[in-house]
């Protein structure tokens, strides 16, 4: 039924300033857990950047590695074994560890600024990574000794050198410092992306890399790249390398038959498609720190403080109202009709309240994304989300405010 | 003979329980006939409220019978109380009115109730209404910005605009001066008349006893009867007033 006269809507626009506030705060809330949310979200999908860009079907890595940023080593020929099955057009060994930058445009104080960036060694033949810049020519220039790319999205503290280098480029110089006290030159520019686990990231070939890093044994190598042929089938090529590869078959008892197909252990490998590559990363992340639950309880924190806001609100509006709707009551209104405008009123909030909130989150996303170089910005699922959060928070006020409504007796107002 | 709006018979009712339990009604037993205009009088404390929360279907009859256009309310359900409260238009002490809405839209909640009148209808109604109690020019007012007497006409537009076969109304002129309490009433009395309306009203105003075409004195939870077209109203109920 729609009723002649909103009764709920008048009666909340007659009190504006309790209106504003109410809105106020229930876009503080909104804002509060798509911040928290939006954060999570950025966290995540900075930790698989890397994994994303890469070009590669099939993934071999030491069944002891972790995350992106501890990465243990593992015998190189593990990833030739594979070499004999068909389908697979190329296999390419990848290097990763974590050096120590130096900013070669640091003018603080005399001691030099340092920071630690990840460091990818690849094999300049092979074209594993889908990112701007990473051209064959740019593979070429990484060839030559201690030379290797930089990528422009790392954080600012690694110094200007993406606003430097065409000034050198024109000179025909390169811009010069050190990871881990070797010298190298950068070459080219790149762009991946900052992650929580890396502030910055060069890529370099695997011969610089061990210059670099010369503790490191050739052959010991992170991760194993292999391409496919086009339309071979990523799947049945998994379950061939499962019925041939060298070593013991163990699989996660955790994961579902389809998942296993794509992450298993054999040896002192474990080989993944690109998802499971990818799961591996968020799993780590999710689920082996603390993040996921400090993020949840940011959320959860939004989602109280909003229900606290709107019940106020609402408790105090039936409180006024009270002797309005006996009165309503007594002229034969059911008690349903007074739910009713109240739950009215507590979605009119919901939704008054959401637009701001949505539209300042949009605006300190972007801030953000300025700010930290993460990947955050605003989705359709997570609006839909946390509106639906919103909606719920205000029915819950409404459920806890709607006790107040029962008071009201007509027998009273004579 | 029609069959009276209200029919009251044997009438007791109790606050309170155990030790505490104490009688305000005592066999109350009156008839009020359609379109006729009683006021009720009495001291405070006598129970002249409580017996008209128990016409208007506001509280549950506990002993004798309470009937009310032809319904008898004792052990009546919950949504038969509401049904009857629809059918009843009430005037309260203090008017009220929905203060997030204007007067038009006050007058008009009173006739939401009633399905079968389209919001096009209601309009024209409450319009029509408000008009007949003067106050044509402040429709579109919300009530903080009337004064006592063009609320509680408001309040009278409200109980009326449905046709109600009986309105019940509770000190309507306490809060307001001799004038306008003077205007209210006599409103209320012609547009009542005018509808075939019963009206009941309690009132400790003696100024306004002449509009009644019956007096009911109550004193201590009793009643006693008057027909002003044939004796003058006693000295008692006037004095008590």
């Amino acid at each position: 039924m729609i009723f002649a006269i909103p009764l709920a809507w008048l009666q909340l626009k007659r009190e504006t300033i309790r209106l504003l506030v109410a809105i106020a705060g229930i876009s503080f809330a909104v804002i509060l857990m798509f911040l928290q949310l939006g954060f999570q979200d950025a966290l995540f999908e900075s930790a698989i950047t890397f994994h994303k860009n890469l070009k590669g079907d099939i993934f071999i890595i030491s069944s002891q590695s972790t995350a992106l940023i501890a990465m243990e080593n593992f015998p190189e020929r593990r990833l030739y074994q594979t070499y004999g099955v068909p389908g697979i057009k190329n296999v390419s060994p990848m290097y990763i560890g974590f050096g120590t930058w130096k900013n070669p445009f640091w003018e603080g104080l005399p001691k030099s600024q340092t920071r630690q960036l990840m460091v990818t060694g690849v094999n300049p033949s092979d074209d594993v990574l889908d990112i701007p810049g990473f051209t064959v020519q740019a593979r070429n220039e990484i060839r030559l000794e201690d030379r290797l790319l930089f990528d422009s999205k790392s954080r600012e503290e690694f110094g200007p050198i993406a606003q430097k280098f065409p000034e050198y480029q024109a000179k025909g110089e390169l811009i010069r410092t050190e990871i881990s006290n070797k010298q190298v030159k950068i070459a080219g520019l790149v762009e991946l992306g900052a992650s929580f686990g890396a502030d910055g990231n060069v890529i370099t070939s695997d011969d610089n890399f061990r210059r670099i890093f010369d503790q490191r044994q050739k052959g010991d190598i992170n991760v194993g790249i292999i391409q496919l042929e086009p339309g071979t089938d990523v799947l049945k090529t998994l379950d061939t390398l499962k019925a041939t590869m060298p070593g013991s078959l163990r699989v996660n008892p955790k994961l579902t038959p389809e998942q296993a197909r794509e992450d298993f252990i054999i040896g002192d490998v474990r080989i993944l498609s690109k998802k499971g590559f990818i799961n591996v990363e968020l799993k780590y992340w999710q689920e082996g720190t603390a993040i996921g639950f400090i993020f949840g309880l940011g959320v959860a924190i939004g989602f109280i403080v909003g229900i606290v806001i709107v019940y106020q609100i609402l408790y105090t509006d039936v409180t006024d109202h009270l002797a309005e709707y006996a009165t309503l009551k007594a002229m034969g209104y059911k008690n349903r009709y007074l739910l009713k405008v109240v739950f009215q009123e507590a979605m009119i909030l919901a939704v008054m309240g959401f637009i701001p909130g949505y539209l300042l989150s949009s605006g300190m996303y972007v801030l953000t994304r300025n700010a930290t170089a993460l990947p955050v910005g605003m989705t359709t699922s997570r609006g839909v989300f946390v509106f639906c959060l919103a909606v719920i928070m205000c029915l819950i006020s409404g459920i806890i405010a709607v006790r107040k409504v029962q008071d009201a007796d007509p027998a009273d107002i004579f | 003979m029609t069959e009276p709006i209200i029919a009251i018979d044997k009438v007791n009712h109790y606050f309170g329980k155990g030790n505490l339990r104490k009688q305000i009604l005592f066999e109350v037993t009156t008839t009020v006939d359609p379109g006729e205009v009683v006021i009720m009088t009495g001291p405070s404390g006598s129970g002249k409220t409580t017996l008209l929360t128990l016409i208007g279907a506001l509280r549950s009859t506990q002993e004798g019978s309470m009937k009310v256009l032809g319904q008898e309310l004792r052990n009546a359900a919950e949504g038969q109380l509401v049904g009857l409260r629809r059918n009843v238009g009430y005037i309260f002490q203090a008017h009220n009115l929905l203060n997030s809405l204007t007067a038009k839209q006050n007058v008009m909640m009173s006739l939401e109730l009633h399905d079968q009148i389209t919001p096009t209808e209601a309009k024209e109604m409450a319009e029509g209404m408000l008009e007949a109690v003067g106050l044509q020019e402040r429709m579109n007012y919300y009530p903080d910005e009337l004064s006592g007497g063009q609320k509680q006409r408001v309040a009278i537009a409200r109980a009326l605009v449905s046709n109600p076969k009986l309105v019940l109304a509770d000190e309507p002129t306490a809060a307001l001066d001799k004038k306008s309490g003077r205007d209210v009433v006599e409103i209320m009395r012609n547009l009542a008349k005018e509808r075939g309306s019963a009206v009941v009203l309690v009132t400790h105003d003696n100024r306004i006893l002449d509009v009644a075409d019956r007096l009911i004195h109550m004193e201590d939870g009793r009643l006693e009867s008057y027909d002003l077209d044939q004796e003058p109203a006693p000295e008692k109920a006037i004095a008590l007033g």
